[in-house]
């Protein structure tokens, strides 16, 4: 995912193709030009850009996304190439021959203003009422150009209505520059394919399948497009009104879990540099906004942990000893964009998605039940929010199916950025707050739990649990530190063997009832992979329909977004591959700080399976209220 | 016009189908490269680019896969030259893609036709059903081991911009019509990522000529930096309207006596996108280092309102833009709507200053040759035509 060969783009799309030398050395390997005057030698295939970049010479950029594949069409970055006509696109064009390049000359400078007064001629909206003031890239060009005036007239009426028609994604198209990052995101990158721009000349616009509203097209809600649009083109449906008229409501009790990628992103909202985690200041922050309880999602992460693991231990049982025909490999279902993705592209695996809830979900059902019983309190006045990194969680909450409670499970999803806002509405400085610990009775959760923000994470911390349950070993007798390194980085697909060994160790009680002994696991080897992205997650699953290797593999993590939740479609913008790297080494960090690094050490886990899902993991009030079931959709909408 | 009747120096002088592939293959590649390279021959599309550098590219590219595609997307407004050439001279058009697949090791040929041209289509096909049978396609073409050559016909949609080659070659691919960055050029990234010759229709009927009668021929046609001669597809206000072939280098009044044109105003060279020439200018002369064309001739006598005509082209680029470019996309619009300002006198100088300066960047920003030319007839007949439109009936001055 990181490295831009592995993006399927169109030809046309992609950069060109130069072997690069790795030993730069060699002749050929780099070529010399000259910017500004000033001579710099670069790989050969390096674009102007990148040229520049390395000189310290700024070059304005629209279209352009370091996630992305070349397109060439916004044309703010145009520079000066000695011997050429035209001016050129220097994020499309790759060196690979000495030339004489000039980033500011009479003809580029008018270029670029003119390119800014036609853009800002067509860009429906005044600043100061655009939620993306101070945030937006176009708006950062025309104070960098100092634009003072609307050279070219500007409009004065919507072109487009706004569609918001989803609870994730709300398209105000007449804010659209037509940078294509949406489309080049939803085609290119995540293979989805819900965005293309339809017509041409000036009647061009980014649009669905027939026009239709993006609720009635395939989209999986990842909000990718969201995170990448320059403008407020495209952003996420925000309930913060909703939530706000709640905490002012005396009568309800509203409580808050937040999930581990927004604690170590949001930061970035409030000015730190990428990779500080802000768990403990955010929970000051969120009380004095006036949430009633501030619960730690990373709880309910271990408790999928045990429900899903122990569902994936039975699937084994039941396949090697009971031969019964079961689906394998199990795929993990906590990234909600993943699960709508599965539902629309390969319907016939869902058998193969784990019914465990995601983490989101079995809080939600948990908070107004188990939680809202222990407290004394109505659970028809327990207001439930979630502070997800994503945006396709406000449509995992909105499923018909997620009332386990009786109630709407979870009442909101909020984005990072969301969440942000409203601290910063509150009149509060994240992170000038002091640090204070999450709420009873579900206290704060373990490293395990914490690692499901980063790719990889799911898996790392099932096996750190199944690891000890099956060898009866310590996870860090295995692995060093207890850090599974072969599951971590961002390489788009990982694949792991764990082989099992004669010895086995015995069962631990929780699971007595379910299985004897592990004898019938000696001498297996566990066979793990993890893919991020639904790029990637589409190569997997086009492997497994061929009956290739990954067929073969007993539990396989599954996440939407490129880098995990970290990489979130409600994440801060913006996101890149180096921001993500910095997010995953906060989450890391913070994972190695704990005493409890496993999800089944976690004695509030425990505690729950004593207290209240009495019968254990997979027994009947955990499926009730815990597992969930999912909609064969194909390509069909319901 | 029936062909016996058309008369040339070149492209319509004695040929005999197939010949030209006769000769060709007797030769070696390097001597017909070499040939092309003596003749200065130019593609005739508009953009005047070396055709023998094009073919040495791909013919130097290391590949498997190559492709040759003839460009019949003829869509520039007024002309029509390509259309009498693939009814008339099929064997030109196709015997030169046989002999520039010779040349670059192609074995695939498409020829891109535009979608009004449909009609075209059973004819093509029907005569590419008798090279075959008369081993001009196919299999070890003319008992030349080896040489295997099939032209597929494939239709365009109505894109203007589909002419260009990039986008033809999207399209062609089965995406939307958009030029791409270049580079890599399609002489290395081509067709489906193949190494790649686009080439006009009249481009490729040259090449017979000269493999068959030579090069000192065919220089002594047109004038040392235009050699040969070309069709020019004329229209307006004249008598004889049609395609004529004359050299290179013929002044724009020979042209306008020959086509009978009588008190021409102005004559739009290039199309729509080309530049519009007023009558001080007609000695000038129809060739590369000049006046440059792919063959659009549009004459427009007195009686022609210069700001209505400006209006048409733009009204055409706003609409035919593909887009995907901010200059061109946008630019289009501010123009066209610079000239309604004009047209109702709501204007002012400064701010059509603004404009021209627009139309100079998108000259130079645009991401293909589409939005680079669009405002070429913006900028020449706003600066040619100046008195009419400013101070006459296109128009009162402004403040």
């Amino acid at each position: 995912m990181e490295s831009k060969d592995n993006l399927r783009a169109p030809v046309s799309q992609k950069p060109l193709t130069i072997e690069k030398p790795t030993d730069l050395t060699t002749i050929g390997g780099t070529v010399t030009v000259e910017i500004n005057e000033k001579k710099i030698t670069v790989p050969l295939g390096t674009t102007i850009l990148e040229a520049c970049k390395m000189s310290g010479i700024s070059i304005p950029t629209l279209c352009n996304h370091e996630d992305l594949c070349v397109a060439g069409v916004c044309r703010i970055c145009v520079v000066e190439v000695e011997g050429m006509r035209t001016l050129q696109a220097s994020c499309a064009f790759p060196i690979t021959a000495p030339m004489k390049i000039k980033t500011s000359t009479p003809m580029v400078r008018k270029a670029r203003r003119n390119i800014i007064d036609l853009m800002l001629s067509e860009h429906y909206g005044e600043c100061y009422s655009c939620f993306r003031n101070g945030k937006c890239e176009l708006q950062s060009l025309a104070k960098e150009y100092g634009v003072d005036s609307y050279t070219f007239g500007h409009v004065t009426k919507p072109k487009y209505e706004m569609d918001n028609s989803s609870y994730s994604v709300i398209r105000d198209m007449s804010k659209c520059v037509l940078c294509k990052r949406c489309v080049r995101t939803c085609i290119d990158l995540q293979e989805v394919g819900v965005l293309e721009a339809v017509d041409r000349g000036d009647k061009t616009h980014i649009s669905t399948f027939l026009d239709k509203p993006l609720s009635d097209v395939i989209c999986i809600n990842c909000g990718q497009c969201i995170n990448r649009c320059p403008t407020a083109a495209l952003r996420a449906n925000d309930p913060s009104d909703e939530i706000w008229a709640a905490i002012d409501d005396p009568k309800k009790h509203v409580v808050i879990q937040t999930a581990p990628s927004p604690r170590a992103a949001i930061g970035e909202e409030f000015g730190l540099g990428a990779g500080h985690s802000m768990t403990r200041e955010l929970n000051t922050a969120l009380k004095r906004i006036g949430f009633d309880k501030v619960f730690d999602t990373n709880f309910t992460a271990d408790l999928t942990i045990i429900e899903e693991g122990i569902e994936l231990i039975l699937r084994l049982y039941k396949a090697l000893v009971q031969k019964e025909k079961v689906a394998l490999p199990q795929f993990t279902s906590c990234s909600p964009g993943w699960v709508k993705f599965i539902e629309h592209y390969y319907p016939e695996y869902l058998d193969n998605l784990s019914s465990a809830k995601s983490p989101q979900q079995m809080f939600g059902a948990l908070i107004k039940t188990f939680y809202a019983k222990k407290a004394g309190i109505d659970p028809a006045d327990v207001v439930s929010v979630a502070l997800m990194p994503c945006s396709a969680k406000k449509f995992e909450c909105n499923r018909p199916e997620m009332n386990a409670s009786g109630y709407k499970d979870v009442d909101y999803g909020l984005t990072t950025r969301e969440m942000a806002k409203m601290i910063r509405e509150a009149g509060i400085n994240l992170p000038e707050m002091p640090k204070s610990d999450f709420d009873n009775p579900f206290g704060e959760a373990s490293g395990a739990g914490l690692i499901f923000g980063v790719t990889g994470g799911v898996m790392e911390a099932a096996i750190r649990s199944v690891v000890e349950f099956v060898l009866g070993k310590k996870t860090e007798d295995i692995f060093e530190k207890a850090n599974i390194i072969p599951l971590r980085g961002f390489d788009g697909v990982k694949y792991m063997e764990i082989p099992i060994g004669d010895k086995v160790g015995s069962v631990p009680d929780i699971i007595k009832h379910l299985v004897p002994n592990w004898d019938w696991l000696k001498g297996a080897t566990l066979k793990v992979a993890v893919a991020h992205g639904t790029a990637n997650a589409k190569k997997i699953m086009d492997d497994i329909k061929a009956g290739g290797k990954f067929s073969e593999c007993h539990f396989i993590e599954f996440m939407a977004c490129p880098g995990g939740c970290l990489g979130g479609g409600g994440q801060p913008i913006p996101t890149t591959p180096e921001i993500r790297k910095l997010r995953a080494k906060a989450i890391y960090a913070e994972d190695e700080s704990l005493v409890i690094r496993k999800s089944h050490e976690n004695p509030h886990v425990v505690q729950i399976y004593e207290e209240f899902l009495t019968d254990g993991p997979c027994g009947h009030k955990s499926h009730k209220l815990l597992h969930t079931h999912y909609t064969k959709r194909g390509r069909y909408i319901a | 016009m029936e062909k016996n009747k058309r008369k040339g120096a070149v492209l319509f002088s004695e040929y005999k189908r197939g010949d030209g592939i006769k000769n060709a293959i007797k030769k070696s590649r390097e001597d017909i490269l070499f040939e092309i390279r003596e003749s200065k021959l130019k593609g005739r599309g508009g953009a005047g680019f070396p055709t023998a550098t094009k073919w040495m590219m791909v013919a130097a590219a290391n590949s498997e896969e190559k492709y040759i595609i003839c460009n019949a997307d003829e869509g520039e407004p007024g002309t029509f030259k390509d259309r009498v050439l693939l009814l008339e001279y099929p064997e030109l058009v196709f015997d030169g893609m046989v002999i520039a697949a010779f040349v670059i090791g192609a074995k695939k040929g498409i020829i891109y036709l535009r979608g009004e041209y449909e009609y075209m289509k059973k004819s093509l096909e029907d005569y590419l059903d008798t090279m075959k049978k008369d081993n001009l396609l196919g299999n070890d073409i003319l008992g030349k081991k080896g040489f295997n050559f099939e032209i597929a016909i494939r239709m365009g949609s109505g894109a203007y911009v589909c002419g260009e080659e990039t986008a033809l070659i999207e399209s062609l691919e089965g995406n939307r019509g958009e030029a791409r960055n270049r580079p890599p050029f399609p002489v290395t990234t081509g067709y489906l990522g193949h190494p790649t010759t686009v080439n006009n229709v009249e481009t490729l009927a040259t090449i017979p000529h000269i493999v068959t009668k030579g090069v000192e021929w065919f220089k002594k046609h047109g004038t040392d930096k235009s050699t040969g001669s070309k069709l020019f597809s004329v229209s307006g206000d004249c008598e004889k309207p049609g395609v004529y072939e004359l050299p290179w280098g013929t002044k724009i009044s020979e042209l306008l006596d020959l086509v009978g044109a009588k008190n021409t105003k102005a004559v739009q060279v290039g199309g729509a996108s080309g530049t519009c020439i007023p009558k001080s200018q007609f000695e000038r002369t129809l060739a590369y280092e000049d006046a440059a064309t792919g063959g659009s001739i549009i004459i427009f006598n007195e009686n022609r309102d210069m700001l209505h005509v400006l209006k048409n082209y733009m009204e055409f680029f706003v609409e035919e833009s593909c887009g995907q470019c901010t200059p061109c996309r946008i630019g289009n619009v501010k123009l066209l709507e610079g000239v309604k300002m004009i047209e109702k006198g709501d204007y002012t100088f400064s701010y059509i200053n603004q404009l021209k300066n627009l139309g100079r960047s998108m000259q130079v920003a645009s991401k293909c040759g589409l939005g680079q030319s669009s405002p070429n007839s913006f900028i020449s007949i706003l600066e040619n035509f100046k008195e009419e439109i400013f101070n006459g009936n296109g128009g009162h001055n402004g403040k």
